[in-house]
């Protein structure tokens, strides 16, 4: 099953800004987004995991068949390393923890509890938790903050495996991954022409 | 959703959980009230009833913020509303969670404390009854109240003003049933007035919430 975005347009606190916006990705493919700052690559790729609606146009792979790595890890500090991520395989009704701590190099850090983990280590278990959710498509934003040099060459090999198991990531990143098959996809030109307010509706007193 | 049930009450036992916050307001509420109000007996047992609600339902007020806004604030909430977990769902737990960790410890203490407010021997069975039949309602409520105030930064304030008048027909028949039970009176109506509040509350409430968060992660 591609996912295959058309001519989609995105809002953020009431203003478009990206619109027009389409591409496909295959089973095995990645993409990576790129674009300015405030080019509205979070917005996309919120509007892709459904946490928003968009303003036009359509996507065709269901919400359920994607995960999204945001730039906050979703960790619990009182929770240590396993059980934050045996919480997220529970919820998502697959195992691998395990497993998912050996790929991304935490197995000696599994009864450590998160609080006292580094940036770096955090990132890492926060991107751990993608291999525990058992979905297709995988959306990142921003994934090699705070990763030096060693880990981002570790996810990299994270990533190449999911797509090599027939997944598809998405990752918005200003950071080269060393993903060279990957394709590219610059945000530049699809920016709003002339921001415009989106329609009205009491929804609007909550934005 | 038992995973996330176990989560929750997991971190409301652990350090910095907020376990027992509740629980210890009530006391100070039952401990202080007496030292006010003067020892007469008679004038303890005339409002030990209402003070016993009041305190209760202050003391749920609490931690209300919490139940959402930590989740929020660490990125948690944004991958449960993308999880397979129905948003639903993942509200009536967090209440259940919430009421688990504050409601049923006050419905437990709830006697102890009525010793001190000199409460009539007949009270006490029936302030355990409303307590268990209408704190549930508070943490669903609440649930809802902290589900609209989840993405503002401080928004206890909003939250407490939001939710209080909500409270206000759970603490009259909740402070009613014990008041009658304690003097002997008929005491099921508004017992099962109460109960009606908490069932409506349980069934329509969590789709309301459900509702606010998916505006609020926008």
């Amino acid at each position: 099953m591609d996912l295959v975005v058309d001519n989609l347009a995105v809002a953020r606190g009431g203003l478009t800004v990206l619109e027009g916006v389409s591409f496909s990705v295959e089973p095995g493919q990645a993409l990576i987004l790129r674009g300015p700052n405030g080019v509205g690559k979070t917005t996309l790729l919120r509007t892709l995991a459904g946490l928003q609606p968009a303003v036009a146009g359509s996507i065709s792979a269901p919400p359920e068949s994607l995960t999204y790595a945001a730039h906050a890890d979703g960790l619990k500090a009182v929770l240590t390393v396993e059980e934050n991520l045996q919480f997220w395989a529970a919820i998502h009704g697959v195992g691998g923890v395990t497993d998912a701590m050996a790929q991304m190099n935490l197995t000696d850090l599994r009864a450590r509890r998160a609080a006292n983990l580094s940036a770096g280590q955090k990132r890492r278990l926060g991107l751990a938790r993608l291999l525990v959710t058992g979905r297709a498509i995988w959306v990142l934003d921003e994934p090699t903050v705070s990763l030096d040099t060693a880990s981002v060459a570790l996810f990299a090999g994270v990533v190449r495996a999911h797509l090599g198991a027939g997944g598809m990531v998405l990752i918005a990143t200003h950071i080269d991954l060393g993903l060279t098959e990957a394709a590219v996809l610059d945000l530049g030109p699809f920016k709003a022409k002339a921001p415009v307010a989106t329609g009205g509706g009491f929804d609007e007193a909550f934005t | 959703m038992n995973a996330l049930l176990i989560r929750d009450l997991r971190l409301a036992f652990r350090a910095g959980g907020g376990f027992g916050l509740g629980l210890a307001f009530f006391l100070l509420v039952a401990v202080l009230v007496p030292l006010g109000v003067g020892p007469e007996p008679a004038t303890l047992a005339k409002i030990a009833p209402g003070i016993l609600w009041v305190g209760a339902l202050l003391a749920c007020l609490l931690s209300l913020d919490r139940i959402f806004a930590l989740d929020f604030e660490d990125g948690s909430l944004d991958l449960l509303a993308t999880s397979p977990i129905p948003l639903e769902g993942v509200v009536a737990v967090k209440a259940l969670a919430h009421w688990l960790v504050t409601g049923l410890p006050l419905t437990l203490c709830a006697p102890m404390l009525g010793v001190l407010l000199n409460l009539p021997g007949p009270g006490y069975l029936w302030l355990v009854v409303s307590l268990a039949a209408g704190t549930p309602a508070l943490s669903v409520i609440g649930a809802f109240g902290a589900a609209l105030t989840v993405g503002i930064k401080r928004g206890g304030l909003l939250l407490s003003l939001l939710v209080l008048p909500l409270y206000v027909p759970t603490l009259i028949f909740g402070a009613e049933v014990v008041k009658r039970g304690a003097t002997g009176a008929e005491a099921l109506v508004p017992l099962l007035l109460l109960a009606g509040i908490t069932a409506g509350a349980v069934a329509l409430l969590p789709f309301a919430a459900a509702a606010a968060l998916r505006v609020n992660l926008r």
